[in-house]
């Protein structure tokens, strides 16, 4: 057995998620090879041939793989599968993107967001908002499948594996890439953050997530997170919504400020090892994942938590 | 132009799902349905575009049980033109929902189709990019603005990193995100004249689309619940017991 993994990268760095994949990888137990496809991406094709376990790293790299749209990475990956029997993506907006139309191609289906491989042939994997676990076992001779990041510890390094140029496709005329809106930040990436701070409608505007939320965050090198209620109002941009449409996270730990606790959010933090709710409705259902609720008004409580977290030499 | 959207029912996104007990599934008897969200965006979307006038129709398509009428017929009273119901009782996976929604393509040849980018049950996020690559398209996914311009379309996404923007040539397959439009609700005169539309009906059979599952339900389980916790009276014991009691900061 054979697994491809299609390496998260911005073609200078490689992405956390990367590392997470490759675990799941692993354990199919066969050779697993790492594919960066980008452009000018030889930087991180180095990051993934030092990771744990990697056979070799294939390294394609031409201009129409830049931002790895779907039309061109796929037709670069389908050749490749003639040597593969697994390929997996991390199930990142990158991964959702590409995968299922490489999958289609092969005609084989393709098991999104993966928990945990049971055996080189069934996962385990969320349903319904994560109401359910579903195990399922395929038939497909080749597999496809997206891995849910959060679920798996990074590999990590001690490898030395060899880079090889693969030949990228030819440009498909039919897409091209026009620009792109990134949301910069000196914060951790959401979904690899140790700490998240999530504000929901009750913050009631963008300024009080950078007046209330941002300076905790800068204390606690904290990622920051919204609610759909919050991205929605324009609080917050598209990239912060965590839930079942959103991002999925499990930071050590989640703080949940003015956010109800609706199944939808729920279903993107419930796996955070400790959560915290600060909500002034005692009986939100948030209260009922919390490990710790404090029943506040936000606008006191975060000013105070602020102080507090000074006065214990946080951040300072 | 014409334009394509599929769309699927699904449980109610404001219904708690149950698994049952024997651990076959979850429990949807008696459970009320709707149409899936991301698809309602889809319909919306179309809607907006044909009355803009650059779009002359719009087709609402289903795969599912005969149940799936009801679905169909909410989409016409939004403002499709008419409907297509491709009749099964299988389960029918994401590859068999692309391979019949090509055949229907096929016959339609409509300019785009526009799809949700996840049913709110599977949550699999896969049957656009499918179908996309089935027909040789290219496809614009997770869509936050929709722009058409002659034979290319501009769509906005919403990407991990913040938005992208990518130029398709038409025909083209997009997939809805939350924030590209909010769906009207359908006004009772609409509703009443949504009865007289016409829903064609075919099956998966008739299309000559196998669409035999390649996955098998081991089993399906809840997962692990968590307990609630205490609360705390103020900042000074919250920041205790972070430090203290669980070890995070
Ligand atoms: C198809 C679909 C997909 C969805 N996907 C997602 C998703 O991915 N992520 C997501 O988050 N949601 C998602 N939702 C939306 C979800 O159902 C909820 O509507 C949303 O999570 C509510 O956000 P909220 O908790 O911020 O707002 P609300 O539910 O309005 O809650 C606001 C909370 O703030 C509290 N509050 C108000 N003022 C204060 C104050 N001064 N101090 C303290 N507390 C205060 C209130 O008591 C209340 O509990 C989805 C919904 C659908 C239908
Ligand atoms: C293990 C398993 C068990 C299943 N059990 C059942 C069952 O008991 N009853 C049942 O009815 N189905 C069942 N199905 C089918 C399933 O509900 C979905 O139709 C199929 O898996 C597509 O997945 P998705 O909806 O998550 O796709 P996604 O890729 O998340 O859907 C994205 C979009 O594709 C379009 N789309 C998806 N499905 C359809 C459709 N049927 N018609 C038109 N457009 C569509 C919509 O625009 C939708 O927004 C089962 C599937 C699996 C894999």
């Amino acid at each position: 057995m054979a697994v491809l993994l299609l390496a998260e990268h911005d073609n200078k760095t490689l992405a956390p998620a990367t590392a997470k994949a490759l675990t799941a990888a692993r354990a199919f137990g066969g050779n697993v090879d790492i594919l960066v496809a980008g452009e000018g991406c030889r930087a991180a094709a180095d990051e993934a041939a030092k990771l744990e376990g990697v056979g070799k790293v294939l390294l394609a790299d031409a201009p129409q793989l830049a931002h790895r749209l779907a039309e061109d990475t796929t037709a670069t990956i389908l050749p490749l599968m003639a040597n593969y029997t697994v390929l997996l993506a991390p199930a990142t907006t990158m991964g959702k993107n590409v995968l299922p139309r490489v999958a289609a191609l092969l005609d084989v289906g393709q098991i999104s967001d993966v928990v945990e491989v049971k055996s080189p042939d069934t996962f385990v994997r969320p349903i319904y908002a994560g109401n359910a676990l579903e195990t399922v076992q395929t038939s497909d001779k080749i597999v496809v499948a997206t891995v849910r990041t959060t679920a798996f510890a990074a590999t990590g390094e001690g490898g030395s594996a060899a880079i090889e140029s693969v030949t990228p496709a030819d440009e498909v005329a039919s897409s091209s890439f026009v620009g792109a809106d990134i949301t910069e930040s000196e914060r951790p990436e959401l979904t690899a953050a140790r700490v998240v701070i999530s504000g929901g409608r009750g913050m009631a505007s963008g300024e009080n997530f950078e007046k209330l939320i941002a300076p905790i965050a800068d204390r606690l090198g904290a990622a920051i997170g919204a609610s759909r209620a919050a991205v929605d109002s324009g609080y917050m941009p598209n990239d912060y919504q965590v839930g079942q449409t959103g991002k999925v996270v499990a930071p050590e730990l989640y703080v949940a400020v003015g956010i109800s606790g609706a199944i939808q959010h729920l279903a993107g933090m419930k796996d955070s090892k400790v959560i915290v709710a600060i909500n002034k409705d005692a009986e939100a259902p948030i209260f009922q994942v919390a490990d710790y609720g404090l029943v506040g008004d936000l606008f006191e409580v975060l000013p105070e938590l602020n102080e507090e977290l000074k006065k214990a030499g946080y951040g300072d | 132009m014409k334009i394509l959207v599929p769309i699927k029912r699904v449980i109610d996104s404001n219904v708690k799902v149950r698994v049952k007990s024997d651990g076959s599934g979850v429990d949807l008897a008696n459970v009320k349905m709707s149409m899936n969200p991301f698809c309602e965006i889809a319909v919306e979307e179309a809607v907006r575009i044909k009355e803009r006038g650059e779009a002359s129709e719009v087709v609402a398509v289903s795969i599912g049980s005969a149940k799936a009428q009801d679905t169909l017929r909410t989409a016409l009273a939004m403002g499709a033109d008419r409907a297509i119901l491709v009749k099964t009782d299988d389960t029918v996976e994401p590859l068999g929902v692309a391979k019949v929604l090509k055949a229907v393509v096929e016959n339609e040849k409509p300019d785009l189709v526009i799809l949700g980018k996840q049913a709110i049950d599977d949550d699999c996020n896969q049957t656009g990019q499918m179908l996309a690559g089935l027909l040789g398209v290219p496809q614009g996914t997770f869509a936050s603005k929709v722009e058409l311009d002659g034979d290319t379309v501009k769509v906005t996404r919403e990407v991990d990193g913040g938005l992208e923007t990518v130029a398709l040539t038409k025909p083209a397959v997009i997939t809805t995100d939350l924030r590209l439009n909010e769906p009207r609700y359908a006004s009772l005169p609409n509703i009443m004249k949504a009865k007289k539309k016409p829903v064609d009906e075919t099956t998966p059979g008739d299309l000559g689309v196998d669409i035999a599952p390649r996955l098998k339900v081991l089993a399906v389980a809840e997962p692990k619940a968590r307990e609630a916790g205490i609360k705390v009276d103020d900042v000074t014991a919250l920041v205790d017991k972070l430090k203290n009691e669980a070890g995070v900061l």
